[in-house]
């Protein structure tokens, strides 16, 4: 057995790729939810209802979607460029916790610096903090990259864990809230700063309007300026970007810059969407989710926010399964983790044929 | 010559990869005593062919017989078993290891207790003195040039007890001296009853050492001829399927332009070695307009770094380089706004972007143009209209201008790259053009349109550097030619005071040399 790299990839292979990789997904999981006893067909029945099948299970669904959009985003804006940033979970939490900073009360009501502000002002500069502090988390595992060659993977993966420890110590320390009974918990946010709900009796709030704005911004921003066309030609292949004029370095630190404000973001919008306040366990690994995202859309950003909804619906409607048919919603971690690798294998299917020998050894 | 029962036997091979029908039932015996030249272009499935018959790839039909006796497709070793050994045209040596190592890596069993190196140094000993290979069988192979490699790699197939040879472009990186004594070489292989498969497509060497000739086109083979009843322009015909007319220059002696201020100047100019790229020291040369100056050398003896060095993409050291009398720091951007086009050597990792369209391509020297570029944003209809007028202009073909780069064929996409950089000035001639093997592996069609264009560029007044290891190349084109050797450069002289000979020696880094005797001084040779 051998591969062979084809020589045309058709469009329709690429599309198809995610359908594919999905429906392996399925299949594969089918598996463990009939090894965990209970009826396949029924599970994936109450995990599609679950996840998509009323008004309430859509609203959860786009609720959980928000941050997953704009951490996908993140991801993908990164990747593209050929930065592998799996560091958005960090970026999620630092964004969270500079909103807060900035947003949050004091003593019940804004902190007197801010109250005299309007609080549109307030908002932008709370939006600004979050985007501001995922970016220069991203900026210094780039300039690590770009300087010393130090592999991003590696930084912005153990940066997750340092970001989690020190907001975990702001949380039990200078910004935990005195009223919390003891709970590592931030104060909440002031209740202007507080996002307005889409939906009545539901948690979609207006973030989600953000995140798809944002989605169709970075696409144009991909498609139609210089910028992205940059961003795409060092992704591709830097030397030839680099020999063609293109300031490399200062492209890719750009574009770091967006990637951990997208992510950032995620955090600022799910605390003032969402929470109101910031907890240690507030993502539940939306960061690393992203990546699965981003890899689905196969790094479009219009797709992120389809891959983003599947995913969302995926992880809602495991709840309902579990409860039941009373397969453990882990399976939703699993199916998720399965999908990413059906679609690597996918994508590599696109671009590669399997060819058998007909002797049956390779040499 | 040709006996009557084949050593080696093709029969009816196909190979397909997806639309792409590389070898379409190809036949072609092989005989005892015998050079057989596979001529063809880039892409003709020369590569492919010779690939099956040594097992890397496995033919979709047809079958390859050694001495009457089918070989096991897609079996390297069955290959070698039966006595066909391969010298690729990238070696397959390990650096770090001796010659003799080298040699015997994969010939001895895992688990024996003492290698037989004394009875192995003397075979090879033997074999070296027979067929006039000359190697040190302790030296490192790091530190051997790249001739000597290539004796290393005939006495290692030889040490296998190959008898059909496959010898893949064998001469492209050697000097003409090694040229010579590689085909000596030949001539004592097929006098000891030995057979050899000459791959190139270098018209005067096939019609120089072959017995008889097969011309693959598009993976068929086309015609076989007896060398000495053919011709090159019959080859050349067959290989490419129509007339080809390679443009010519008579070189002028530089007088006219050394009146003129030079365009470029280097002075004593020196760019650190880095890893796996040679450095040069103490480089001076001035380029003025309307001439074309050439390098030549034997790769890796510091082109890439004057090429970067004159491109923009790397700093001297030392030294002083001015474009019209100014210094220019290395950043790219700044040596294309100034109009120096660029064409690099390798196309793929430096010339284009493969993932970009062809048409943003096109644009990408000009992001900084008011005209394709407002704001920040891509003016989509004028950078287009532009980028299909340029590919129409350079004869760019292969699916227009909204397909993705790597899909174009390497003439066109050299076309691309040659189109784009010579309009680095819009509708001005380029100050200065920098050329770094600028006909690497393309067709004789696509070879006589760069001749042309830089034949075109000196002549509207371009200054044209052009980097080469093709000394066919070099003499037809260039005014002047310097020769490049372990980082350091020959004054440069006029074409006509060079002979083949004299290039060889100071490609080999002959001191003083023929030339410096017998060549007439350019008065302004730095």
């Amino acid at each position: 057995m051998r591969l062979e790299a084809r020589t045309e990839v058709s469009r329709a292979a690429l599309v198809m790729a995610p359908v594919g990789a999905i429906v392996v997904t399925l299949l594969i999981c089918a598996l463990l939810v009939a090894v965990a006893g209970a009826p396949v067909g029924r599970a994936y029945l109450v995990l599609l209802e679950g996840g998509f099948g009323s008004r309430f299970a859509w609203s959860e669904t786009l609720t959980r979607a928000t941050p997953l959009i704009l951490t996908g985003l993140a991801v993908a804006v990164a990747f593209r460029t050929r930065l592998f940033n799996i560091g958005a979970e960090g970026q999620l939490y630092l964004g969270a916790l500079a909103a807060v900073a900035v947003g949050g009360q004091v003593d019940g009501a804004a902190a007197p610096w801010a109250a005299a502000l309007p609080s549109g002002v307030l908002f932008g500069l709370m939006v600004a903090a979050g985007m501001l502090a995922g970016a220069l988390l991203l900026l210094l595992p780039a300039v690590l990259k770009l300087r010393l060659g130090v592999d991003e993977v590696v930084t912005t993966l153990l940066l997750n864990f340092i970001v989690l420890l020190g907001v975990s110590m702001m949380l039990d320390g200078p910004m935990k809230d005195p009223l919390a009974m003891g709970w590592p918990q931030s104060v909440a946010l002031v209740p202007e700063l507080e996002l307005a709900r889409l939906m009545e009796r539901s948690r979609v709030h207006s973030g989600l309007l953000f995140a798809v704005a944002l989605a169709v911004l970075v696409w144009a921003v991909n498609r139609f300026t210089v910028f992205g066309l940059q961003m795409r030609a060092v992704g591709a292949n830097a030397r030839a970007a680099a020999f063609a004029g293109m300031p490399v370095t200062r492209v890719t630190l750009l574009a770091a810059a967006l990637s951990g404000a997208l992510a950032g973001l995620a955090g600022v919008v799910e605390v003032a969407g969402r929470t109101s306040y910031l907890t240690l366990d507030m993502s539940p690994g939306y960061g690393y989710t992203g990546v699965v995202i981003a890899m689905l859309a196969g790094l479009h950003p219009v797709g992120v926010v389809a891959s983003a909804v599947f995913v969302a619906g995926i992880l809602v409607g495991a709840d309902g399964m579990s409860r039941a048919v009373g397969v453990p919603n882990a399976i939703a971690d699993v199916i998720v983790a399965v999908a990413l690798l059906s679609m690597l294998v996918a994508t590599m299917l696109a671009r590669y044929r399997i060819r058998f020998d007909r002797m049956g050894k390779a040499a | 010559m040709p006996q009557a029962s084949p050593v080696l036997r093709l029969s009816h091979i196909s190979k397909r990869f997806g639309p792409l029908l590389a070898n379409d039932d190809i036949s072609l015996d092989l005989h005892r005593g015998e050079v057989l030249a596979l001529l063809g272009e880039n892409g003709a499935g020369k590569s492919t062919l010779v690939n099956i018959l040594f097992g890397h790839y496995i033919a979709d039909g047809g079958s390859v017989e050694v001495d009457g006796v089918a070989l096991p497709p897609g079996n390297p070793r069955a290959a070698l078993a039966a006595g066909v050994g391969m010298v690729h045209q990238h070696f397959t040596l390990a650096d770090n290891l001796s010659v003799l190592d080298n040699i015997l890596i994969g010939t001895e069993p895992l688990w024996r207790w003492r290698q037989q190196r004394g009875a192995a140094q003397a075979r090879i000993h033997d074999l070296a003195t027979r067929f006039g290979l000359a190697v040190q069988p302790r030296a490192r192979v790091g530190s051997l040039s790249v001739g000597e490699r290539q004796r290393v790699e005939i006495v290692k197939a030889l040490y296998r007890g190959a008898r059909v040879l496959i010898l893949d472009e064998p001469t492209a990186v050697l000097t003409p001296q090694e040229v010579e004594s590689l085909f000596a070489t030949l001539g004592q292989l097929i006098a000891e009853g030995l057979s050899v498969i000459f791959i190139s497509h270098k018209l005067d060497e096939v019609l120089r050492v072959s017995h008889r000739v097969a011309v693959l086109r598009g993976g068929k083979l086309v015609a076989e001829r007896d060398a000495r009843a053919t011709s090159k322009p019959e080859l050349a015909e067959l290989m490419v399927g129509r007339r080809v007319e390679m443009p010519t220059r008579v070189p002028t002696n530089g007088a006219q332009q050394a009146a003129a201020p030079a365009v470029a100047s280097l002075d004593n100019v020196t760019v650190p070695s880095t890893a796996g790229r040679m450095g040069v020291s103490g480089l001076s040369l001035d380029l003025h307009a309307g001439e074309i100056v050439g390098i030549a050398g034997v790769s890796g003896n510091g082109q890439v770094a004057l090429a970067e060095l004159m491109s923009g993409t790397v700093a001297a050291s030392a030294g002083r380089l001015t474009l019209r009398g100014q210094p220019l720091p290395a950043v790219a951007r700044r040596w294309i706004d100034a109009g120096v086009a660029r064409i690099p050597e390798d196309r793929h990792a430096e010339g284009a972007v493969g993932d970009l369209l062809v048409w943003e391509n096109i644009i990408a020297e000009q992001l900084g143009n008011p005209a394709f570029v407002r704001a920040g944003v891509i003016r989509r209809a004028s950078a287009r209209r532009f980028a299909s007028e340029l590919a129409g202009r350079f004869d760019v073909r292969g699916g227009g201008i909204d397909v993705p780069t790597r899909t174009l064929s390497g003439g066109n996409m050299q076309k691309l790259i040659l189109g784009r950089a010579l309009s680095v000035r819009g509708q001005h001639t380029p100050l200065l053009v920098v050329a770094s093997q600028p006909t690497w592996g393309l067709d004789i069609g696509a070879v006589a349109y760069v001749h042309r264009q830089l034949l075109d560029a000196a002549a509207a007044g371009a200054a044209v550097l052009l980097i080469s290891e093709d000394l066919d190349e070099l003499m037809a084109l260039s005014d002047r030619i310097a020769v490049m050797h372990a980082g350091r450069l020959t004054p440069a002289r006029a074409t006509a005071a060079w002979t083949l000979g004299s290039l060889g020696l100071a490609m080999a880094g002959a001191h003083g040399g023929e030339a410096t005797r017998t060549g007439v001084e350019v008065p302004h040779a730095a």
